[in-house]
């Protein structure tokens, strides 16, 4: 098998290339997933037979939720390989998940409240689930912050990476809260084993959504990759041929 | 139309909750492009200082 393509990703000007091409196939996709996501959603899905037409939220909501997780452990996985084979592509890639998953955090701790009041009775409780998504957001913030501080772009790497990598423990434990201990929050209705807790009717909308967002994220992280793949380049020569406005 | 937007009564919670996550997505994408431009643009201020350097 030939692995060039694979050793390719690890050389900045490859990637930058590779990004500016790539990001339309998946932006747009993204929207349309989205869209037809939202269709579903809001209009085709029939009501929940205990939450009326309260339980919409979970069309934001969970995708939400997806997100700041999925974009964590990309954090944390791309940091984990910048530690270990010290590439700088994959520290550009944890730099640029942050701020992504740190909003989508924030999207689904607001989102969640705005459910929990009319169903639980109160917007926020110290309850492991939600907890633990707080604390999530407090290491995407930290991580941010870590970064900002550090004047030395690869000293500011190596150690964001540590933080990131050491974060992840967070993760199963956001996942897992529900199960583990006696949570408001509902258990899982997808991501569980077995057949989704949900008809199809419901069920298809949600799923286009989570594709949706997940989609968006990749174009957002390409995006954004580009910008941090520049600021990681001090002199190489192909930088003249990209930002020749 | 007016049963829509009244979202059985869960309005004043669905609607908030759907602005809240599409004005996260907007500015995600405002603040991505914002990102790479900057970064752009400094580049740029870089090769023009090493050409006035040398």
């Amino acid at each position: 098998m030939n692995w060039t393509w694979f050793h390719r990703l690890a050389s900045p000007p490859h990637v930058y290339a590779l990004a500016v091409r790539l990001t339309p196939w998946f932006a747009w996709p993204a929207a349309l997933c989205i869209a037809a996501g939202l269709w579903g959603g809001l209009v085709l899905a029939p009501p929940d037979y205990q939450q009326g037409d309260g339980f919409r939220i979970i069309y934001v909501h969970a995708p939400s939720a997806w997100m700041s997780l999925m974009v964590y452990v990309t954090m944390a996985g791309a940091a984990a390989v910048g530690l270990i084979w010290r590439i700088k592509v994959a520290h550009a890639v944890a730099a640029s998940c942050a701020p992504i998953g740190a909003s989508f955090t924030f999207a689904a701790l607001v989102t969640g409240a705005l459910w929990g009041q009319p169903m639980w009775g109160t917007y926020w409780e110290w309850d492991p689930r939600l907890t633990s998504e707080l604390v999530l957001l407090f290491l995407y913030l930290g991580y941010m912050g870590l970064r900002a501080g550090i004047e030395d772009p690869q000293r500011a790497d190596r150690a964001s990476a540590v933080l990131a990598v050491v974060g992840v423990v967070n993760v199963p434990i956001i996942h897992y809260s529900v199960t583990w201990w006696n949570s408001l929050h509902q258990a899982p209705s997808v991501m569980r084993l077995g057949k989704p807790a949900m008809p199809l009717a419901m069920l298809v909308p949600l799923l286009l959504m989570l594709l949706g967002f997940t989609l968006f994220f990749v174009a957002l992280l390409l995006t954004r990759l580009r910008g941090e793949v520049l600021a990681r380049e001090r002199t190489a020569s192909w930088i003249r041929e990209v930002v020749r406005a | 139309m007016r049963a829509f937007f009244d979202m059985g009564g869960y309005a004043a919670f669905v609607w908030p909750a759907y602005a809240v996550t599409f004005a996260v997505v907007l500015l995600n994408i405002f603040w991505a492009r914002r990102a790479l431009e900057r970064s752009r643009a400094e580049a740029r201020r870089r090769l023009q200082m090493q050409r006035e350097v040398s």
